[in-house]
């Protein structure tokens, strides 16, 4: 698969003596594919290691956007055009809703796309919001402003940290039809997810994790949520 | 104690607070930025105070003075910036003990250099003569000093809250792994404000020593005010650094006006409250 903007291959992690991701496999080209899995089996370890963000200790090949950047630092990850909206979404405090899309605007992959006005036409109570700061404002909203302040650096890829953790399922409809207008553009969108109903809404297809490894593949929405791989694997039921 | 020594010991608690509001200012942004604390920033001082009453004496210019040891101790916090500080990035304890040692190389340089006897500032003969305040006669450099310190907060307030850099700046105190993951080049950023702190340790150094005369031990005096300051104002605020100021000032004055023989009491007192009762200071965020 030439046309892939994420491609993690033989990828090995560590914290500590902690051995987190072994020998990890992934790809995803423009579409958006769910990353599903239980707590602590290293979704979140693989986030950072794509975005180079440290500790882990990693090794293997990670190729963003067509670049080799394990051993990047994070800054420069992200101005090659990977958007990160981290777990936690952690906002910025001392900064308003309009400084988060200010500091973060630039050009990209995506062109000029995205500005702060097309966040803000994306999620419209955002809009309400723009002198509030970051610590001001509700979960959904929060959650928004993350993946706006993302945007905003029209990202040739997206990489969301569980950005519907706790919110209500009408914020999370929300949120999953603004994941599919970005793949629609040709976004490249690995998302983060606990949530099944927010993955079935937003990805095209799943990989699920356990123990740091890739141990299961869904191929399409109906894959995803079938309920023996969902119990299997999350311990749940859709 | 009559009403005129109050008047006389608020203004030289304000004179203080305006040096130590100049030498905290910097150096809490970039404490703020990446957890790192120069404990060079006292020699800085030292090292702009000796170089600025050179300039002064040749060239009789104070401003002249001021931006030339402005200078110097920037050009002094760049080099450890970017050839020692770099190297060691992430380890608290090498980061300190690197910049103790760069504190102390430079402040002993500076004895062999200048040998113990105390130096201070040839001043213009305009600024000599003391103004009429109102309610006392009081220096006139004292005054420009609160000036300078009014407004360099007000120039650091305006780039904080209305600029890119300052929005910057504040996102990397907020949470520096954050920023950089959205593209901020923080490493870079704290180069830029710690030559910022430094050159304004150096130009505190020379307008202070018309306060308090340069001379050996000094670095560390001032040092310990500025770490009093940041820890009372909170890390990486400027609000804060100004609060903080105020107090250390404020009681250094009063104590060493009233009750010489607590003055140091007094004077770490708040810090110990605050540490105790508020860690993360007056201003500063708890992460």
């Amino acid at each position: 698969m030439s046309d892939a903007v994420i491609e993690v291959a033989d990828l090995d992690a560590r914290y500590g003596l902690g051995h987190v991701l072994q020998g990890l496999e992934l790809r995803a080209g423009r579409e958006c594919v769910a990353l599903m899995g239980r707590n602590g089996v290293g979704k979140s370890t693989l986030a950072r290691v794509l975005m180079g963000l440290t500790p882990p200790r990693a090794d293997g090949v990670v190729r963003l956007l067509g670049q080799d950047v394990l051993g990047w630092p994070p800054h420069r990850i992200a101005r090659l055009g990977v958007g990160y909206v981290p777990q936690g979404r952690r906002l910025f405090p001392s900064l308003t809703v309009d400084e988060h899309l200010e500091l973060n605007r630039r050009p990209g992959p995506a062109g000029t796309r995205w500005t702060a006005d097309a966040v803000f036409e994306l999620f419209p109570s955002l809009g309400q919001r723009r002198r509030s700061y970051g610590n001001q404002i509700s979960g959904g909203e929060r959650s928004m402003l993350a993946i706006g302040r993302a945007l905003v650096t029209n990202p040739g890829c997206l990489i969301l940290d569980e950005p519907t953790e706790g919110l209500a399922p009408a914020v999370v409809e929300n949120v999953a039809e603004g994941l599919r207008t970005l793949t629609g553009e040709g976004v490249a969108v690995l998302l983060i997810e606990q949530n099944v109903k927010a993955a079935a809404l937003a990805a095209d297809r799943a990989y699920f994790m356990a123990e740091g490894r890739i141990v299961h593949e869904a191929a399409d929405k109906a894959a995803m949520t079938d309920d023996t791989v969902l119990s299997r694997y999350l311990g749940v039921s859709a | 104690m009559t009403l005129h020594t109050f008047y006389f010991l608020t203004l030289n608690g304000l004179t203080l607070a305006a040096l130590l509001f100049i030498m905290a200012s910097g150096l809490t942004l970039a404490f703020g930025l990446m957890r790192v604390v120069n404990l060079a920033h006292g020699a800085f001082y030292l090292l702009g105070g000796y170089t600025g009453v050179h300039v002064v004496q040749a060239s009789g210019s104070l401003a002249a003075g001021v931006l030339v040891g402005g200078a110097v101790a920037m050009a002094g916090g760049l080099l450890v910036e970017r050839l020692l500080l770099q190297r060691v990035r992430g380890l608290d304890l090498s980061e300190a003990l690197l910049t103790i040692a760069v504190g102390l190389i430079i402040a002993d340089a500076l004895l062999v250099a200048y040998g113990g006897r105390p130096i201070s500032l040839p001043l213009p003969p305009g600024l000599r003569s003391p103004v009429d305040l109102g309610v006392m006669m009081y220096p006139a450099f004292r005054v420009v000093i609160m000036v300078l310190a009014v407004l360099l907060g007000g120039a650091l307030w305006l780039v904080m809250s209305r600029t890119r850099i300052g929005a910057a700046i504040r996102a990397g105190v907020d949470d520096r792994e954050t920023a950089m993951a959205q593209g901020i080049n923080v490493p870079l950023l704290f180069a830029g404000v710690f030559a910022v702190a430094s050159f304004l340790a150096g130009a505190a150094g020379v307008i202070g020593t018309s306060y308090m005369s340069l001379n050996q031990g000094l670095d560390v005096r001032v040092l310990m005010l500025s770490l009093v300051v940041i820890i009372i104002g909170g890390m990486g605020s400027l609000k804060g650094a100004a609060v903080g100021a105020l107090i250390t000032g404020m009681v250094s004055s009063f104590a060493t006006g009233y009750l010489p023989q607590f003055a140091l009491f007094f004077l770490f007192l708040p810090m110990t409250l605050i540490l105790v009762f508020r860690p993360q200071g007056l201003f500063g965020r708890t992460t």
